[in-house]
């Protein structure tokens, strides 16, 4: 499997993008936020294509129109971020722009099926590189915001009383999930994004109640899919994605079974 | 030295004038328990105080100064709480949470912290609660949590905004016993909204009753009188002493008891911040 250079690729690939979607999406689903976490995968969509209609890269499209959008729901506010009516016409609403900018552009066509659904397995090194590097400079931004985005999360009057610039950090936030959306719909296409952004949060979450536990078991259990998932499709001639997405939900009905206890599951840490 | 005054000051918010041209002054160490019909601008009031709105006239000062956003010397209880319900997160990383959760970087907490917050949750009975889930927790539970949360950091002004909702008789008693004690122990000056005033009637020092606009500082026997609420509340009130107890009537109706949650609810929507 491994002396392939795709299979390679795809690992690497997924894996950096795992990573950082299940670390944003500890945030996203501990925020009630993951519907707009959806809408900024659709949004892509029509970024994606709208790119490549005018000839650049659909990667680049994707994450610029992701950004924009997330820090355009953040600058508006609560109001807009979790309002499902109004995010879910906004997402309709991009879908449709993008089937318009694939009907104006018939070459492209053919990218459709990758973008909605991914297409780890052509995943070219020059890519990975990039993921890499915005990867990085993302957990790096989250990192810096994670104090106050967990208290303004946790107890958003409070955090306001206190000093949070709740506006700044909410808006900083979705851009950090743009951008985390824009890398996992590289793996597993814009339609399948949650499968590794909010499964492996809403599992870890079960597991434990701690706050760093849940985040580093999050991470770990989307790098475990998603590797896992690349795996069984190798072996199974499966789409990557089904498998992918089969194994987080598979992980995530799992723990809603278990027994719940507050650290049952995980080794006794200090506080942090 | 005064704490809190209020000099000629009205606050408006959304355009409309709820506190106006309110003179008081609350000293170092006083238990005010903070009174008035819904609407009546206790909310509002705290709010200012915490810097988040400005006076549209006259002046506010906390501590001698214009109250400014993040003052460590005051602590808080909001009285909207929107935490999560369903978030399975144990209690002590909710608190852990507040510990400089306004400073920039990774939400790293110290083995000292936890101590801190288990010896701050203890006297309110709530120690058990720091290796619950939230989602576990019931809504009184999730109270004495953060009310545990607001006596960290030892805060010289305590503003609590209707601490005792969702309390039962027992755990309002230990409630209150506690920050009296605390207030006592440490000089701390205690805003202490509520909808009855029985209940505090063995702690507070004075109180500050609100309604419509106005404001009126004393202590009970000078301000829990009928000429004094009935220009407060607009109307005729009577008030009733009877077996250590006082009750305050419109029209032969308990007023405190009367009307109460819906519009309390429609204030929490108006003074949400619109941005969590």
């Amino acid at each position: 499997m491994l002396e392939n250079d795709f299979m390679i690729n795809a690992f690497a690939a997924s894996g950096i993008a795992a990573i950082l979607a299940g670390i944003v999406g500890y945030f996203l689903v501990m925020r009630g936020q993951t519907f707009a976490g959806h809408a900024l995968s659709h949004i892509g969509f029509a970024g994606a294509t709208g790119s490549g209609l005018i000839g650049l890269d659909p990667f680049w499209g994707m994450l610029g129109f992701t950004l924009f959008a997330g820090a355009g729901m953040g600058m508006l506010g609560e109001r807009i971020s979790t309002r499902d009516v109004a995010i879910g016409v906004v997402l309709s609403l991009a879908l449709g722009f993008g089937l318009l900018f694939l009907h104006y552009h018939k070459s492209f066509a053919s990218q459709a099926t990758a973008l909605l659904f991914g297409n780890v397995l052509a995943v070219e090194r020059s890519t990975i590189a990039n993921l890499t590097g915005i990867g990085v400079a993302t957990l790096i931004a989250l990192g810096a915001i994670a104090r106050p985005l967990v208290f303004a999360s946790l107890q958003p009057e409070l955090a306001e009383a206190k000093g949070v610039p709740l506006r700044l950090v909410s808006t900083a936030f979705l851009a950090i999930v743009a951008t985390a959306v824009s890398e996992c719909a590289q793996i597993v296409g814009v339609l399948l994004v949650f499968t590794l952004m909010v499964g492996p949060p809403a599992t870890a979450q079960q597991l434990t109640t701690r706050l760093w536990s849940g985040l580093g078991l999050s991470a770990g259990l989307a790098l475990a899919e998603a590797w896992f998932g690349i795996t069984l499709a190798y072996y199974s001639d499966w789409p990557v994605s089904f498998c992918i997405s089969i194994l987080c939900a598979l992980a995530y009905f799992l723990s809603l079974a278990l027994p719940k206890g507050s650290s049952r599951f995980l080794p006794t840490r200090a506080i942090r | 030295m005064s704490v809190i005054d209020l000099d000629h000051a009205s606050i408006c918010v959304h355009g409309r004038t709820v506190l106006s041209d309110i003179t008081i002054s609350i000293g170092q160490g006083e238990f005010i328990g903070v009174l008035g019909p819904n609407g009546s601008g206790k909310t509002t009031l705290m709010r200012t105080l915490l810097g988040l709105l400005e006076p549209s006239r006259g002046t506010v000062r906390v501590f001698g100064r214009p109250p400014t956003r993040g003052d460590a010397q005051i602590g808080y209880v909001p009285q909207v709480r929107s935490v999560l319900p369903e978030l399975r997160m144990r209690g002590l990383d909710v608190i852990a949470s507040c510990l400089n959760g306004e400073r920039w970087g990774l939400p790293i907490f110290a083995r000292a912290d936890r101590s801190m917050i288990e010896d701050a949750l203890t006297p309110l009975g709530a120690r058990e609660l720091a290796d619950r889930p939230l989602c576990e927790m019931s809504g009184g539970e999730r109270q004495r949590l953060l009310l545990a949360q607001a006596l960290i950091g030892s805060p010289r002004l305590l503003l609590l905004d209707e601490p005792l909702i969702s309390l039962d008789s027992r755990q309002q008693e230990i409630v209150i016993r506690r920050i009296r004690e605390f207030g006592r122990e440490r000089g701390v000056t205690i805003l202490f909204s509520a909808h009855e005033l029985n209940q505090l009637l063995g702690v507070l020092d004075r109180v500050l009753y609100l309604g419509c606009g106005h404001a009126a500082l004393g202590t009970v026997d000078e301000v829990v009188t009928g000429p004094v609420l009935s220009r407060l509340y607009g109307g005729d009130i009577q008030v009733i002493h009877s077996d250590g107890h006082i009750f305050v009537l419109s029209k032969g109706r308990n007023v405190e008891r009367v009307d109460h949650l819906p519009d309390d609810l429609q204030q929490q929507r108006v003074e949400r911040p619109n941005n969590a």
